[in-house]
């Protein structure tokens, strides 16, 4: 009963705050944020942590847009407009520019093309693994090498291919390669590390190798999630294995598909630069130089800036960004147009 | 029914094999990382070793106990996966606790503010510059170790927070309710009732944040001025450099290669040591915290 009053009681004052709101709209907000003002201090940290190291980077990018003059401050600097991506992409280095992401978006396209693929098979194939000891095993030793360091991987790639010295016969899987007669005999003398027309094979395998068996996780988990009924359903209605991958297993795990399938397509133009960078030499540049290692060279990071030239580095990370961006939204819009189901 | 149970047992079959061939490709050149680590250099050179270890020697290993660089990269490898990961879980934990509350005021727009970072990234060149300028600041104040710059600047991941924050917002709301009604402050809520019911997908971040930690490379590479503050990830590509560009045949019991394939075991003891306990997190963690629709 007495509750029942002060309910009345304040009523009225209530609903004069909803007719109002409009009015009162930041003294409410301010209420509430200083009633959980504990939130925000923990969320504090995080948002410092993203504002100065991942915000205000994007204020040098203005620098793509002004002279190349590092004793000046960005600001201070005279403004050149498009001056450096026009070079890029009609004018002087139109041709490295070109060959970089070429080369970025061919590696990036096969690796969407044979990468992605894989996980999922392995995970259909984990799946039909009875024996749970013998299937720990299996996805035990498949995921070690994604938990190995790009460095070690690479270094290991490095040796096991090498070339032959003067004193050393080639690496074990050049040789065993050359003894298969999957690689001509003077290619592995020349050393596979070498040659130019090797480098995407050798990237793709390894990213295969080093990434495939971690990435079943998520199909996975998503399989054994299926109810067994469905099985048995498609079972009494006569289906064959393939017609119960076809019609049970892929409809239901579509959505993780799906969802990878952004995040694959969001990562496709920042394709693993650093594994690019440990794998490539001068003598692969034909076909390993990607958008990041041109910026890398251009800017001069390492090479203490001797000829390099940050503004139209970052003219080129620009375009690389944008143009993966506009992959991102891309992608997510068609996915949930077409299947209701997006990442963002 | 018989030709039913025939692709069920072919497609059976097809498994055992394609993934047991896949399992040994996996781990043969770990297998022949530690042959080659332990062969002597004769046999390394006319390319004897295949799988096991030929004319046996452990002086690679020893040697390497010696190499005082060597430990050093490896101490700060073992700092910066600690205190990175300490750093960014707790930043991420607190922050993710925070979005996962339905009445935060500004929700959506702290939330696009993470997630945009993982759409747009400003890039190498002005990444580069705001760690110099972030790593001149902390010289003026007398942070002179670039192991800190790397901790707190470098490896926050937008996806992580995303990840734990569906994690949080997946736990009851009558546990947490019960909690204040008993008096619980905010942190107590985080501590006593989420962390422990979020387990998996804390343990799943925490192995992504440890991953990336251990296997910093890059930026470890351009940010460390000091040799003496070089991960072992530097280390050892430099020692692949070196042996790269050799040209004379090397005078001791091993080839210089069974050096670096020395080393590469040694780095990836540690991993295989906490593999067994993190392995059971993996399908939880990921089926916890996976991306929602």
């Amino acid at each position: 009963m007495e509750s029942n009053e002060s309910k009345l009681i304040h009523k009225p004052e209530e609903l004069r705050v909803r007719d109002n709101y409009e009015k009162y709209y930041w003294r409410i907000m301010c209420g509430r944020i200083l009633k959980d003002w504990r939130l925000y201090l923990m969320l504090l940290p995080l948002l410092l942590v993203f504002l100065l190291w991942r915000y205000l980077p994007l204020y040098e990018l203005v620098a793509a847009f002004k002279t190349n003059d590092p004793t000046q401050r960005v600001l201070n600097r005279d403004f050149v407009g498009f001056t450096y991506f026009y070079s890029l992409m009609f004018g002087a280095d139109a041709s490295f520019f070109w060959l970089a992401f070429r080369n970025t978006f061919l590696l990036a396209f096969y690796g969407l093309l044979f990468g992605f693929p894989v996980p999922i098979v392995l995970a259909l194939l984990f799946s039909e693994i009875n024996s749970n000891g013998y299937r720990s095993l299996l996805q035990i030793a498949t995921y070690l090498p994604r938990f190995v360091s790009t460095v070690v991987v690479t270094t290991i790639i490095h040796m096991l291919l090498s070339r032959p010295s003067p004193f050393s016969e080639p690496g074990v899987l050049a040789q065993f390669l050359g003894m298969i007669r999957v690689i001509p005999e003077e290619h592995v003398r020349q050393g596979i590390m070498y040659l130019p027309q090797y480098f995407r094979s050798v990237f793709q395998i390894s990213g295969i190798w080093e990434a495939a068996g971690f990435g079943s996780i998520v199909y996975f988990a998503a399989i054994i999630g299926i109810s067994p009924a469905s099985y048995e359903a498609a079972s009494i209605d006569g289906a064959t294995k393939i017609d119960k991958i076809r019609h049970v297993v892929l409809p239901s795990i579509l959505s993780t598909i799906t969802i990878m399938l952004i995040m694959n397509v969001g990562q496709l133009l920042t394709v693993g630069f650093e594994r690019v960078l440990l794998l490539m030499n001068n003598e692969t540049y034909d076909t390993a130089e990607v958008v990041s290692t041109y910026v890398f060279s251009r800017a001069g990071i390492q090479a203490g800036g001797q000829g390099a030239n940050q503004a139209l580095a970052s003219a080129a990370d620009m375009i690389n960004a944008v143009a993966s961006m506009l992959l991102v939204i891309g992608a997510n819009m068609i996915s949930k147009r077409a299947s209701n189901t997006s990442l963002y | 029914m018989k030709r039913l149970e025939m692709t069920e047992v072919i497609f059976k079959v097809l498994s055992y094999t394609l993934l047991t061939i896949f399992a040994i490709f996996c781990l043969y050149p770990f297998v022949y990382a530690i042959s080659a680590a332990l062969s002597g250099i004769d046999a390394y050179y006319s390319g004897r070793v295949v799988l096991l270890p030929v004319d046996f020697q452990t002086h690679a290993f020893r040697d390497i106990l010696f190499t005082k660089r060597f430990w050093i990269s490896y101490a700060n490898t073992f700092f910066l996966t600690f205190y990175g990961t300490i750093w960014a879980l707790a930043t991420s934990i607190l922050g993710a606790y925070a979005l996962s509350k339905k009445r935060l005021v500004f929700r959506s727009g702290f939330n696009f503010f993470l997630v945009f970072t993982l759409w747009f990234a400003a890039g190498l060149v002005p990444q580069f510059l705001n760690y110099r300028a972030t790593q001149n600041i902390f010289d003026s104040i007398g942070i002179t170790d670039d192991k800190w710059l790397i901790v707190i600047a470098m490896g926050m991941n937008a996806f992580n927070v995303v990840l734990l924050r569906n994690a949080f917002e997946g736990v009851p709301k009558e546990i947490e309710e019960a909690a204040i009604v008993d008096g619980a402050t905010e942190l107590q809520v985080l501590t006593k009732v989420y962390i422990p019911m979020s387990k998996a997908a804390i343990a799943t971040v925490a192995l992504f944040f440890g991953i990336s930690r251990w296997n910093g490379f890059f930026w470890a590479r351009t940010m460390t001025r000091n040799r003496n503050e070089w991960p072992l990830q530097v280390f050892i590509r430099e020692q692949l450099d070196n042996i790269m560009a050799q040209e004379l045949p090397a005078t001791t019991p091993y080839a210089p290669n069974s050096l670096v394939y020395a080393m590469i075991v040694c780095a990836i003891i540690p991993i295989i040591v906490i593999y067994p306990y993190l392995s059971k997190h993996f399908a939880k963690g990921v089926n916890v915290g996976g991306v929602r629709e």
